[in-house]
């Protein structure tokens, strides 16, 4: 049994949160890249390589890639093998966020009272979602997440009789609607089942799957094969002037739900999709 | 390769005629003073405004840049600083025009009321890239912190800027960019 310490955890936290807000994941560094080649609207094309650029620029020279440097939210996945039962993990996240955020020169975007907007926080608490898996060691996953973006995250209860295409629609209008701004080509999580808690979840999970790999049940694969293809089509394109690069990737994830009902939650990332593992 | 290579126009703030002759769309490299006021800013002017107080920085012939810059780390001018979504100052955009602001700099669509007030006012709406803080954060040569400290990165501060690459998103006659 390994026995971590909360110095353990925090200081994964703080490297991670760091590592996120800096380096542009891979997948979505080689996507941006792939749009910039095929794009072929000229304006389009220009803010593809700023936006290629920025990540160079933000990896060079040690500045965040955004200055929304998000709400963090961490998965915290423990596996077997590892002891932490004398620990107090929500406070060793928060430590390791708070860190984290001031070592790396990151915004501060936490109000403690979300009605008076008041309270200097110190860039805590973040959002933490336990959970125990069967898997060797614990694997910690930050995603900040922006708020441009969050702001245009859709819930729907269909009813269970709802066709695939009224989820289609739901899902392509949750993307008109966003349009311009919240900083397109977007990538899409998608959360289909559970209750409508779990479907929010569960689309905040989604962004965690890198975007060139596809769902692995076939089904919900070519549901987002489809989307993904018509949702390029409309036109939006990066910062909403135009061109055939809306979505860089669309990822889905599904969970058994009740008789009654069908929830699907849409949740809209911008272009700077962040997030960063470890496992300990 | 410069980001833009070609039939960019180069402008400087204090210029007066020139933000007229913009069309929504124009490509503009800006060099001058632009000051940064998000949300709560926005409200702190606008009850100033209201009180007839005075305000800490005149507002006439002024650029606003919706932005909320990350902290500045070591050996760097500032820290990411692109835009915010800008439809959130739709509401309190009239004020600051009547006091004289100019422009104004963000992400996004404004209402069909802030194209009229633009009009109204021979005033533009520009559009930085959201999502490029660290690439614009290297168009900008000097930070002067101006007002409203306590509000940390929601602050105003006076940002320096030298060819900060902008697109025209609603000009002086109310073209709107994403309207056309």
């Amino acid at each position: 049994m390994k026995k971590l310490t909360e110095k353990m955890i925090s200081e994964s936290v703080a490297r991670l949160c760091i590592d996120a807000n800096l380096h542009l994941r891979p997948d979505v560094d080689s996507a941006l890249a792939r749009a910039l080649s095929k794009e072929s609207g000229i304006q389009a094309k220009k803010i593809l390589k700023q936006l290629v650029d920025n990540a160079r620029i933000a990896k060079a020279d040690r500045v965040a890639l955004c200055q929304d440097t998000g709400m963090p939210v961490v998965f915290v996945d423990i596996g077997r093998g590892v002891d932490v039962s004398s620990l107090d993990m929500t406070r060793a996240v928060n430590k390791g966020v708070r860190e984290g955020y001031k070592r790396g020169y990151l915004r501060n975007s936490i109000v403690l009272d979300p009605l008076a907007r008041e309270g200097a926080s110190k860039f805590s608490p973040c959002v933490i979602h336990f959970t125990f898996g069967r898997h060797k060691g614990m694997r910690i996953t930050v995603l900040p997440k922006g708020f441009g973006c969050e702001n245009k995250t859709q819930l729907k209860m269909f009813n269970p009789t709802a066709t695939i295409g009224d989820i289609k629609d739901f899902i392509i209008s949750a993307v008109q609607q966003a349009g311009p701004d919240a900083c397109p080509p977007y990538i899409l999580g998608i959360g289909i089942g559970g209750t409508a808690d779990y479907a929010c979840q569960l689309s905040k999970e989604a962004l965690l799957r890198p975007i060139d790999k596809p769902n692995p049940l076939g089904a919900v694969a070519k549901l987002e094969k489809e989307l993904y293809k018509k949702i390029n089509q409309s036109g939006i394109g990066p910062m909403g002037l135009g061109g055939n690069t809306t979505v860089l990737g669309v990822n889905i994830k599904t969970f058994p739900t009740h008789i009654a009902g069908l929830p699907v939650c849409v949740n809209i990332s911008c272009h700077v999709l962040r997030s960063a593992s470890v496992i300990l | 390769m410069s980001f833009f290579n070609d039939n960019f126009i180069k402008l400087l703030t204090r210029s007066k005629d020139e933000f007229s002759g913009l069309r929504a769309g124009d490509e503009v490299l800006l060099t001058g003073d632009i000051y940064t006021a998000r949300d709560q800013a926005h409200k702190k002017l606008i009850e100033l405004i209201r009180k007839g107080g005075k305000l800490p920085f005149d507002l006439k012939g002024q650029i606003i840049y919706y932005c909320g810059p990350t902290k500045t780390p070591p050996m760097r001018v500032i820290g990411s600083c692109g835009p915010t979504t800008s439809a959130r100052m739709d509401k309190m955009t009239g004020p600051l025009l009547e006091a004289g602001v100019k422009a104004m700099i963000g992400k996004g669509r404004r209402s069909e009321e802030v194209r009229g007030l633009i009009k109204k006012h021979k005033a533009v709406y520009f559009l930085a890239t959201g999502g490029a803080g660290a690439y614009l954060a290297k168009r900008v040569i000097s930070v002067k912190p101006v007002a409203f400290k306590e509000l940390g990165p929601e602050a105003v501060y006076r940002l320096r800027v030298k060819d900060f690459p902008l697109i025209v998103g609603i000009d002086s006659q109310g073209n709107d960019i994403f309207r056309k």
